[in-house]
């Protein structure tokens, strides 16, 4: 039986649950997402984000219990959850009573409606608290059913949300299709997803789920798998199909989502060039955007007929912009390689507004545009062929990340990798090693810049302009979350945390109004829960490759060290 | 012939001098030790050796280039290698790659090389990789080349870190209270290490060591520090009846009672 100091843990999980609802009520979330609908009639996007949390706190109170009875469990999450609700109602009441509008522009009526199921302040009070208790209880529950029941329902849930959210763009995808595409639109409604799709989406994943043969949990320090031949061919039939499936993706998936595809390559591009910078050197650029802008504008400059300099195309623009940002990056070096940490943080956030400001500037108006900044800015043609939709710049981008991949990859593995990774590790211990500070820090700006550059040129062309706006501070910010979130030094992290951070503000336009509060969320959480990211970096193994793997690591270290070989 | 010769060093931090004309002639192939109470700028006079200081006075030779003033880089170039008092790996990799990167300046391939990978570099990286296996079984640490470093028993970290300063193959290794935080019988193996190494591999030693039965043990020549300034220098036996060092160890009254005794 819980115990009084339990009770009082359980109501101040359900304190800063309800907390947490009505700060989302207020900053307007709950409301926004309410008109979001993912199962057209039952259950929209608001109610999921009021949900979602009562089942987290009841899950988390319900798990320190979980060596003590199944009732103790039930109550913990219970209670947790009845307390949440409890809170939550009282947003309404007390908004029923002084005018939170005065201070709260979002404590509309329709949030009070939303918090009260339309049942009045008292009685909506007392369903909200009832409903939140049993979906803390119903956390509680999600603790103690066998793990295969759990995922299943897990992911069932997920792709349920997933698919009703991104109702609209299938919709307009799968109308492409032709025949086929009349097998799928059942699962729609006008508004998210029909009631009997959603019930197909969740037999259908809960099912496959549950009876997909269990993996084994992945090691904590990833280290590449072992592969059995058969095993080998698998893989290499996936890659296969994985890459056809690139090839055809802005085909299959129309000119929104190449849209979305673009931009986070573009992003992509640039986290694999932070990444070296930050991830392997550890060296902390916050001015990241000004290579971006560098790369932007050399392009803009050289092939726009506006600016008279010169017209010349797009590729014979392309080398003297990645020339110049390369430069940049080794100029913004020379004076910060002295600082460490915070300090070269500032240094590197004013080189990148310094650059913003020259390309405002009237100063420089004649030459880079001002405000206005440059239009007509030149596409890239392949032959007779100019690369001008999403679609086609999807190829160029593709063939720039797939480069700028192979480059880190290679780096990362290499000499210098190495050079940069004990200057990240240890500046002072590095430099005692052998390693020559100054070419060893230049050259991770540069590289760094090198795609910065590449991503700033493609962007210019693909929106055949460049404004000053476009270069602001907040690209750096995304580029550095996105490497944070991915996974600090991982390439694939790069890929993952790029299509989380970026393509997801993408795909739903309501998140994009709060998208730097989730971000804050995002990352607070990820450094609470998973400091080294969603696919951490793999360390190569060196000693004993991987057909040695096979025979018994001898473990044992002799206690006095043998003699020498020689 | 000498391998290290420091003529005059003096370093001062402000208005406080933690080295003051200190002389030292470390012979080749010896193994000598650096002694001292706390503070008496043991570390200071490596930070010097290596160029992590630069001294103010005074010139540090090896053999017979003057090495004061030069960047640690280069100085560790010239082939001096050193470990840390508390230990300084690169915590994050693993340990063979903490020995490939002790081996930078032998390592020729650049960055183009590093990305086109090409059979000379492909070369270079493995005979190295061999190398670095090589010296990882020397060390006794064999099997567990792939673990990051961090994760290694304490024992094995300084081992490790030996590991890593022997890769830049230096004709002087500077050890840095090799066995501090050791237990008698890791102490013991330590010291039966560090006389092999030089045994083995011809290399000269210089270490800084607070254990006297560690010191005494493998040294050839001992020096005294205090307070920044040599006090004494001798065979341990020299040491052990010199007076002022046992002033400077156990205070004045405490060392007329052991002279006393002695006598």
């Amino acid at each position: 039986m819980a115990n009084r100091s339990n009770l009082k843990n359980y109501i101040i999980a359900g304190l800063i649950n309800g907390g947490i609802i009505i700060f989302l009520g207020l900053v307007g979330m709950i409301e926004t997402f309410s008109q979001r609908d993912i199962v057209s009639g039952v259950l929209n996007l608001g109610f999921l984000l009021l949900f979602v949390p009562y089942f987290i706190f009841g899950y988390s109170t319900a798990k320190k219990e979980i060596d003590r009875s199944m009732k103790s469990v039930l109550i913990a999450g219970g209670i947790t959850g009845m307390a949440a609700g409890f809170i939550s109602a009282l947003l309404p009441i007390l908004g029923n009573f002084v005018n939170l509008r005065d201070m709260f522009m979002n404590a509309s009526p329709t949030l009070y409606t939303t918090l009260d199921f339309g049942q009045g302040i008292y009685l909506g009070g007392v369903i909200l608290t009832l409903v939140a208790g049993i979906i803390g209880m119903i956390g509680a529950v999600f603790l103690v059913i066998p793990q295969r029941i759990r995922n299943a329902i897990l992911q069932a849930v997920v792709w349920t949300v997933l698919v009703g959210l991104m109702r609209d763009l299938l919709t307009v995808m799968i109308a492409r299709w032709g025949a086929i595409s009349s097998l799928f639109k059942w699962l729609f409604a006008t508004k998210g997803l029909s009631i009997p799709g959603a019930i197909v989406i969740v037999v259908l994943v809960g099912l496959v789920t549950y009876f997909r043969p269990e993996k084994k949990k992945a090691n904590v320090q990833r280290t590449p798998k072992v592969l059995t031949k058969k095993q080998k061919n698998v893989q290499l039939m996936k890659y296969g199909v994985g890459i056809i499936l690139m090839i055809f993706l802005p085909q299959i998936l129309g000119i929104y989502f190449s849209e979305i595809l673009d931009n986070v390559g573009i992003y992509i591009l640039m986290g694999l060039g932070l990444n070296i910078v930050i991830g392997f050197a550890g060296l902390l650029d916050l001015g990241y955007v000004a290579f971006y802008a560098i790369g932007a504008y050399v392009v803009g400059v050289l092939t726009s007929p506006e600016m008279g300099a010169s017209q010349i195309t797009f590729w014979q623009a392309l080398p003297f912009a990645l020339i110049a940002s390369v430069t940049a990056g080794v100029i913004l070096g020379l004076p910060v390689l002295k600082m460490r940490g915070d300090y070269l943080a500032i240094v590197t956030l004013g080189f990148g507004e310094i650059i913003r400001l020259l390309s405002l500037s009237d100063w420089l108006r004649p030459y880079l545009g001002g405000t206005q900044g440059i239009q007509r800015i030149a596409r890239p043609f392949i032959g007779p062929l100019e690369l001008k939709t999403q679609g086609q710049l999807y190829y160029l981008i593709i063939a720039a990340i797939i480069i700028a991949g192979f480059i880190a990859y290679r780096l990362k593995d290499s000499h210098m990798g190495r050079s940069w990774m004990a200057l990240r590790e240890d500046e002072d211990v590095a430099q005692a090693m052998g390693i020559n500070l100054v070419a060893t820090k230049l050259t991770a700006f540069a590289t760094g810049a090198f795609f910065a550059g590449l991503a700033g040129a493609i962007f210019a062309a693909k929106l055949s302009s460049a404004y000053p706006q476009s270069f602001n501070l907040f690209v750096s910010i995304n580029v550095l979350c996105l490497i944070i979130v991915g996974g600090m030094g991982s390439i694939p992290g790069v890929l993952v945390g790029s299509l989380v951070l970026m393509g997801s503000p993408e795909l739903l336009r309501e998140f994009a109004e709060y998208r730097y509060l989730v971000y804050g969320a995002i990352l607070v959480i990820m450094m609470l829960v998973r400091p080294e990211g969603l696919w951490p970096e793999a360390r190569r193994k060196l000693e004993l490759h991987e057909s040695m793997d096979t025979e018994p690591i001898e473990t044992e270290t002799p206690s006095v060290p043998e003699n020498p070989a020689g | 012939m000498a391998v290290l010769t420091a003529k005059n060093v003096t370093k001062r931090f402000g208005g406080l001098d933690a080295l003051q004309k200190v002389e030292l002639v470390v012979k080749e192939n010896a193994i000598q030790s650096i002694i001292g109470p706390n503070g008496a700028g043991k570390t200071t006079f490596f930070n010097c050796i290596t160029g992590f200081y630069n001294p103010e006075e005074g010139e540090i030779y090896l053999g017979d280039k003057l090495i004061n003033g030069l960047s640690s880089d280069r100085v560790t170039r010239l082939g001096i290698s050193r470990t840390y008092q508390n230990i300084r790996l690169f915590k994050n990799m693993t340990a063979v790659e903490n020995i490939l990167v002790g081996m930078h300046p032998h390592l020729k391939s650049g960055m183009l090389g590093g990305i086109l990978r090409d059979p000379r570099t492909n070369k270079d990286e493995e005979e190295a990789l061999n190398e670095a296996k090589r010296i990882l079984k020397y060390v006794g640490l064999s099997g567990q080349g792939d673990m990051i470093s961090k994760n290694l028993p304490y024992g094995a970290q300084r081992r490790l870190e030996i590991a890593r300063a022997l890769a830049n193959k230096p004709k002087l290794l500077l050890l840095d209270e090799p066995t501090a935080g050791m237990n008698p019988s890791e102490t013991q193996e330590m010291t039966n290490f560090i006389g092999q190494l030089r045994d083995s591999i011809g290399i000269t030693i210089l270490l800084i060591e607070h254990q006297m039965r560690v010191v005494m043990g493998i040294s050839e020549l001992i020096t005294v520090l205090d307070f920044g300034q040599k006090i004494a220098e001798g065979t341990p036996a020299e040491i052990q009846k010199n007076s002022r060092v046992i002033e400077a160890y156990l205070g004045r009254g405490a060392a007329s009672g052991i002279s006393e005794a002695l006598a």
